[in-house]
């Protein structure tokens, strides 16, 4: 089985969300574009796969060693509702990571997302974000945690109220001290982040965009107050192919270009392996593996292989 | 335990929680009313919603009630030859009783299914976690401005009730019976002041007639909010929030009405 840096460069032409006009010249920069992204893929990979091997615990003890604290860190987390849903789950993401969650449905895995976001708090183990225990805090102050962390939900969870200028103004309106003018700057400058032009769709509501586009403006209003940590609940799930393809090639500008930290929540193989500095899979409560893509794919575990079904 | 006891005990159990969480989340939402940062915009749109696009069909139901109680009463009145009491009759009926009841019980038919209904799509298309995920408490946004306005919008709907309740009764009163407009409402100030007043100047009528739309309006957009917010289950549960909200909400203002009336008819004993 080949590595996801070869997958990832497999000249598959996905062509510009704008449609087919300019063809030639823009099919020339993505496969620029492509190229840089496979190097810099590579240049990552490289230096996870020193890693190669160390377990979680380890890596917490070269955090303690004094290297960098991981940004996200989840260490034994249980949980239960009527039916225990996660048992000792443990994985860290360290700066400018993009961990990628696979699992089969209702495996628990966007629970996971709403643990790092505090709306769950496990009933035992520990999520700590920059270091800091976020399991005891109060509502208020889990209010302000939230404030490092853009989310982008599996049907963009945009306010439909409100206009796509609004959806995003919505953060900055709420915790910043902004002029209206500098609102208006940010909120075009993630437009223009996203691949959307701002004076086109500003003023539309929800309900007049595609699916496609309504994850767009999911990721500029999630980026909307710079957060350091990204978090995206099935952000391909319900898209064709070139639109999965051009939201997978978003999360990783943004990790190449912001080097904000990610969590993705996916069933998406093939996209989760494009963007995933590590994967973590989720089977049966447990996290059952934890590594590169490339480690992924070379598992001998049966359950592994099934899961990825010849991938 | 007997498998059947602990059915009961765990229904119980849900109901009592249920319960609770109501009365938890009227409490919050009236606990924000004071707290920073405030929604005005929110406030004056839902005041909107709830009052103004209501105006409708409040002053429909108050007319037609108005005129079928002057002319169902009529009837009896004439048979005892006492037709000019007919302004007292529907001013005393519309005043403290139908014209808080029927306004409650048709704004919880509009506005609290429309509660419902909003609240609920906006939780199964993840809006309400946005709204955690973007810093912002959902009940501060979404629950404080829809109690507020509905606690200032129902006394205001009630009182228009009223007013083309009684005008309603004119009408018959004036095409049926032949009263001069006059006299119909000599009579009804003469219901009203037999009620007595308050601090001199305020009518007892009013005080029992406006404290049941405020506590009808609290029980319709917390229950709105209450069921919306609880919503699971996609479409579906959004259907089923919507209609549990209707029943419950005029289940408890019918229900509430009565021991309102009780309290208020000892307070206001003559």
């Amino acid at each position: 089985m080949t590595g996801t840096g070869d997958r990832g460069g497999d000249g598959s032409p996905t062509p510009p969300p704008g449609g087919p006009r300019g063809a030639p010249k823009r099919r020339a920069d993505d496969r620029r574009k492509s190229e840089q992204l496979r190097s810099v893929r590579a240049a990552i990979r490289q230096e996870l796969a020193s890693d190669a091997g160390t377990d979680l615990e380890e890596r917490g003890q070269e955090g303690d060693s004094g290297e960098q604290l991981p940004v996200i860190e989840l260490s034994n987390i249980d949980l239960a509702f009527d039916a225990p849903v996660l048992e000792d789950v443990s994985f860290a993401a360290h700066e400018g990571e993009t961990i990628v969650v696979v699992g089969e449905s209702g495996t628990g895995k966007s629970t996971i997302l709403k643990l790092i976001l505090r709306l769950l708090v496990p009933d035992d183990g520990r999520v700590c974000i920059d270091g800091d225990d976020i399991a005891h805090l109060s509502f208020e102050e889990a209010l302000q945690v939230r404030q490092k962390m853009g989310m982008v939900f599996q049907g963009a969870a945009l306010f439909d109220s409100m206009t796509v200028y609004e959806n995003i103004a919505y953060p900055l309106r709420e915790h910043t001290d902004l002029e209206e003018e500098e609102i208006e700057e940010r909120v075009r400058e993630k437009l223009t982040f996203v691949d959307l032009e701002p004076d086109k769709v500003m003023q539309k509501f929800p309900a007049e965009l595609s699916g496609g586009m309504k994850k767009r403006v999911g990721i500029a209003r999630g980026l909307a107050n710079n957060p350091e940590i990204m978090l995206y609940d099935e952000p391909t799930s319900g898209l064709d192919p070139l639109t999965t393809g051009t939201i997978t090639r978003l999360i990783m500008k943004l990790q190449r270009e912001l080097g904000v930290t990610s969590v993705v929540v996916s069933h998406d193989i093939r996209s989760s392996f494009r963007m995933a500095t590590r994967v973590a899979l989720l089977a049966d409560r447990h996290i059952k593996f934890f590594g590169t893509p490339e480690e992924m794919t070379g598992s001998d575990n049966e359950y592994i292989r099934d899961f990825l079904g010849g991938y | 335990m007997p498998p059947f006891l602990q059915r009961v005990n765990n229904a119980a159990k849900g109901k009592v929680l249920a319960l609770q969480e109501y009365f938890t989340l009227a409490w919050n939402a009236l606990r924000f009313v004071f707290a920073r940062p405030f929604y005005g915009g929110d406030l004056v749109q839902q005041m909107d919603v709830i009052g103004v696009q209501s105006l409708g069909i409040v002053l429909l139901t108050g007319f037609f009630t108005g005129m079928v109680l002057a002319l169902q009463s009529s009837v009896q009145l004439k048979t005892f030859g006492a037709t000019i009491y007919i302004g007292r009759l529907v001013a005393g009926s519309m005043i403290r009783e139908l014209g808080p009841v029927l306004a409650g019980l048709m704004v919880a038919g509009r506005v609290g299914s429309g509660i419902a209904a909003q609240l609920g799509s906006m939780k199964v298309t993840e809006q309400i976690d946005a709204l955690n995920t973007l810093g912002t408490d959902p009940i501060k946004k979404l629950v404080t401005p829809r109690v507020l306005a509905a606690l200032i919008m129902m006394p205001v709907l009630t009182v228009i009730n009223d007013f083309v309740g009684i005008l309603g009764g004119n009408v018959i009163a004036n095409i049926y019976l032949g009263l001069p407009t006059s006299l119909y409402w000599r009579t009804v100030w003469e219901q009203i002041a037999t009620g007595g007043f308050t601090f001199r100047y305020i009518p007892n009528d009013f005080i029992q007639g406006l404290s049941k739309p405020f506590v009808f309006g609290g029980i319709i957009s917390i229950t709105g909010c209450y069921f919306g917010l609880g919503t699971t289950g996609g479409t579906e549960g959004v259907g089923l929030a919507t209609t549990r909200t209707v029943v419950t909400a005029s289940i408890l203002i019918l229900v509430v009405d009565y021991f309102m009336t009780q309290i208020l008819l000892t307070l206001f004993a003559q």
